[in-house]
């Protein structure tokens, strides 16, 4: 058979990037597909980096800049099959669709999970309503790629400030950045209180790293592509496969379909921006389109297998805010710069919580310090009239807010899942990803359980008040200025739609990302994830594609 | 001149943007230039590049090469969205898709309708009645209000930087950026 490229990547955010990464250095030639646009790197060799990026609220808060457009490329929503065939159309949880993906919007706070992250069934036992499995691979098996991982992203960060940590062999490769303002001022309350913050280990340059500058604190940074490329979004690794001379990278390209003959992958086929269709062969598929969209594109292609897009997990998360008495200016700073750990462990109390919700146990997730930056978002919150302006000058719920988010860690449930939506069709006419998806009382537990904690370190910061909110919303829908209360999760954090293990029969890829049922087929993203911890998936899904895409070439 | 509104239609709007964020002691929408930010975005597509997404990675306000006026080129898809949102589906066949769209413009020509030709001389008081007694509207008009005031100015709105001046906000801050005394320090 004929054969154009030793692999086809699809995606080209953290997790095809680094497959790209990896297998160009290995000596294998890769086209990586990628359906939105390009605002990061030259294509031809040099490979300039591009700066379209830039601080502008309009752009990315309302109008769509990095995609996917909701109209073009709308997913739909349901919480369970009794609300019919859907209950919304448009974004759910949508991370971004251009080259480098996700990695370009996120503030990059990029954890290691624990030890016991890859064991939560064996350890703490089963849950009811739940399809909690071990990782088929454990934290020792990780801990190298994770260490090549932050060189790769370029991670800031320092060793021993985390308790709770895993253990590490090196330094991080970069000093933490410049701590924020409002995130000292909690930081020093959560001590008081005896837990134990630490500065988060942080993909963003603290000092110049891999020919890109250091961070210069221009806070437009989580929801916003960086305009001096300082952040660790995949440009690193993707210039790398670029010069690397073996890499092309094919941006507003589509891909409709992995092609199969007898149980293998000859190519994929694909849409380019006009439309059109075309075949691409190679003798391997590097699957990186996200959680979301990977199960999607397998049903698309006519894999049957019942797991294909269960056990679909976010975080759960607990938002508490509060409002002190100074200004915090936490529009000066990369989102967040400290983060907590003390509710990811279980202990005695936490054990009195589950026990109180008829739980065997119950765990919340990493703390992230943050504030509120940008004044257009916060502008529709308030009420207007005379009343608006007072408000701005005032900022209550901005320059003077401070606010913390908790990633629950969301059980695994076999009922919450990506399939193909019956009926809506995108631009290309291809069936979407639907997204039923319900948080299992856990969550719900554990955030009520710390929701007060969170609280309880705003009051001992001096807040004037404080209080909690969750999403996805699950009590009254909250209504203020122009926002809404919604039970889809904000989180950008996706997980599990393809789990990994060693039974075909319960798992969608083996222990090394590839399909079970098609063995050249390799996910290099966060789909494979058993479960999600109460972290971040990135560095985890980097370090897991570095192994898994270096297993191939092996 | 105005891209879209007439100017019956443009002194109602600016009348509308004035009791949402008025002129107090500091100045408000009519000052900031908010009914040219909507306009320009009705209008968008009276320009090639069309006033969609403002270019980057520099507004020249804190160095750099001045870049954020230079928009950005729209893909055809981009623009069958766009054209869709402002201009609804009239009934096109590729803009149906989903079901038919009411456009911007359309829910703006209705909005203003009820707002009554009158809306710019009738008292504060009446103003503040036939807003809240159209709430769809007012929830449109307040949304863009609030992104021309507050964003970058580029876009038709917040001239000479006064949404953000009257707050204490420095807006795009590239290439400058904050240093590490600034952003760790009261
Ligand atoms: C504001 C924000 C903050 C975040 N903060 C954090 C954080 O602090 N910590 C953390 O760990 N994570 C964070 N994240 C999440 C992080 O961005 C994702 O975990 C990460 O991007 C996932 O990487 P991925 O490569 O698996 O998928 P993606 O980044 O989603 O990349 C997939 C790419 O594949 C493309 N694609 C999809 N389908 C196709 C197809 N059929 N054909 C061609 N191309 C296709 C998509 O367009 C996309 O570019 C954040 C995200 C956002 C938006
Ligand atoms: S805060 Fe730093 S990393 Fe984030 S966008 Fe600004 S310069 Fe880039």
């Amino acid at each position: 058979m004929s054969r154009d490229f030793d692999a086809i990547i699809v995606g080209s955010g953290p997790g095809g990037s680094t497959a790209a990464d990896v297998l160009t250095s290995a000596g294998w030639s890769v086209c990586i597909f990628e359906r939105g646009k390009n605002f990061l790197v030259n294509l031809e060799k040099p490979s300039e980096l591009l700066y379209e990026f830039s601080n502008d609220e309009i752009k990315y808060w309302s109008r769509h800049f990095l995609g996917p457009d909701p109209w073009l490329e709308p997913r739909t929503f349901r919480m369970t099959p009794d609300d019919g065939d859907r209950l919304s159309i448009g974004e759910v949880n949508n991370l971004p669709a251009t080259v480098g993906g996700g990695g370009t919007h996120a503030d990059g706070k990029v954890p290691r999970f624990r030890e016991d992250d890859f064991r939560v069934l064996s350890d703490l036992g089963p849950m009811e309503g739940t399809s909690l499995a071990d990782w088929p691979l454990g934290y020792d098996e990780m801990e190298p790629f994770y260490a090549e991982a932050e060189r790769l992203i370029g991670v800031a960060g320092e060793a021993g400030a985390n308790p709770f940590a895993a253990p590490r062999k090196d330094p991080y490769p970069m000093p933490p950045g410049a701590p924020m303002y409002c995130a000292v001022v909690t930081s020093a309350a959560a001590e008081r209180l005896g837990y134990h913050p630490y500065p988060g280990p942080t993909a963003c340059n603290s000092v110049p790293y891999d020919d890109r500058p250091a961070c210069n604190n221009c806070g437009f940074c989580g929801y916003f592509g960086c305009p001096i490329h300082a952040k660790g979004d995949p440009v690193a690794s993707l210039r790398r496969a670029l010069m690397s001379g073996k890499a092309e990278l094919r941006p507003e390209s589509m891909v409709s379909r992995i092609l199969m003959e007898n149980g293998r992958a000859t190519g994929v086929e694909w849409i380019d921006a006009a439309g059109e269709r075309h075949v691409e062969r190679a003798g391997h598929v590097v699957l990186a389109a996200g959680a979301t969209e990977t199960p999607r594109l397998l049903l698309l292609s006519g894999l049957e297998h019942p797991e294909i897009g269960r056990n679909l997990m976010y975080h759960f998360q607990t938002l508490t805010f509060g409002q002190l008495p100074m200004r915090l200016h936490a529009h000066k700073g990369r989102s967040v710069t400290h983060l907590h750990d003390d509710f990811i462990l279980i202990n005695d109390e936490a054990q009195r919580a589950a026990k109180e919700a008829g739980l065997p146990w119950l765990k919340g997730g990493l703390v992230e310090h943050g504030g509120a930056a940008h004044p257009m978002l916060e502008s529709k919150f308030y009420p207007w009239g005379p009343e608006h302006k007072d408000m701005m000058r005032e900022s209550p719920m901005r320059d003077h807010m401070v606010g913390f988010t908790m990633q629950g860690e969301d059980m695994p449930q076999a009922t919450n899942r990506i399939d193909l939506d019956p009926s809506i069709r995108d631009i290309h006419g291809l069936p979407v990803a639907r997204i039923t998806y319900k948080p299992h009382r856990h969550e719900i537990a554990a955030s009520a359980h710390y929701g007060p904690k969170l609280e309880g370190i705003l009051h001992e910061a001096g807040a004037v008040w404080a209080r909690t909110a969750t999403s996805p919303n699950v009590g009254a829908v909250i209504r203020q200025g122009s926002f809404t209360s919604s039970p889809i999760p904000a989180s950008r954090h996706v997980v599990g739609t393809a789990r990994m293990g060693t039974d075909p029969a319960t798992s969608v890829c083996d222990a090394w990302g590839r399909l079970h049922q098609v063995p050249n087929v390799v996910v290099c993203d966060s789909s494979p994830f058993p479960t999600g911890a109460g972290y971040g998936p990135t560095l985890t899904l980097a370090a897991l594609a570095i192994r898994n895409a270096r297993a191939i070439t092996t | 001149m105005a891209r879209f509104f007439d100017e019956q239609q443009y002194a109602i709007v600016q009348a509308a943007c004035a009791r949402l964020i008025p002129t107090d002691q500091d100045p408000g929408a009519t000052e900031g230039g908010v009914v040219d930010f909507i306009d320009g975005f009705l209008g968008a597509f009276a320009t090639d590049p069309p006033l969609i997404w403002a270019g980057g990675p520099f507004s020249g306000r804190f160095g750099g090469d001045p870049r954020f006026a230079s928009f950005h080129r729209l893909n055809a898809r981009d623009e069958l969205a766009w054209r869709t949102r402002i201009e609804g589906s009239q009934g096109i066949p590729e803009r149906e898709r989903l079901g038919p769209v009411v456009g911007l413009q359309e829910r703006y020509r209705t909005g203003i309708a009820t707002l009554g030709d009158d809306f710019a001389e009738v008292p504060d008081e009446e103003q503040d009645r036939r807003l809240k007694a159209n709430e769809e509207f007012l929830e449109l008009i307040h949304e863009h209000a609030c992104e021309g005031m507050y964003g970058a100015p580029e876009y038709g709105g917040n001239r000479d930087l006064v949404g953000w001046n009257y707050i204490g906000f420095a807006g795009d801050v590239q290439p400058r950026g904050y240093t590490d005394e600034e952003v760790s320090q009261p």
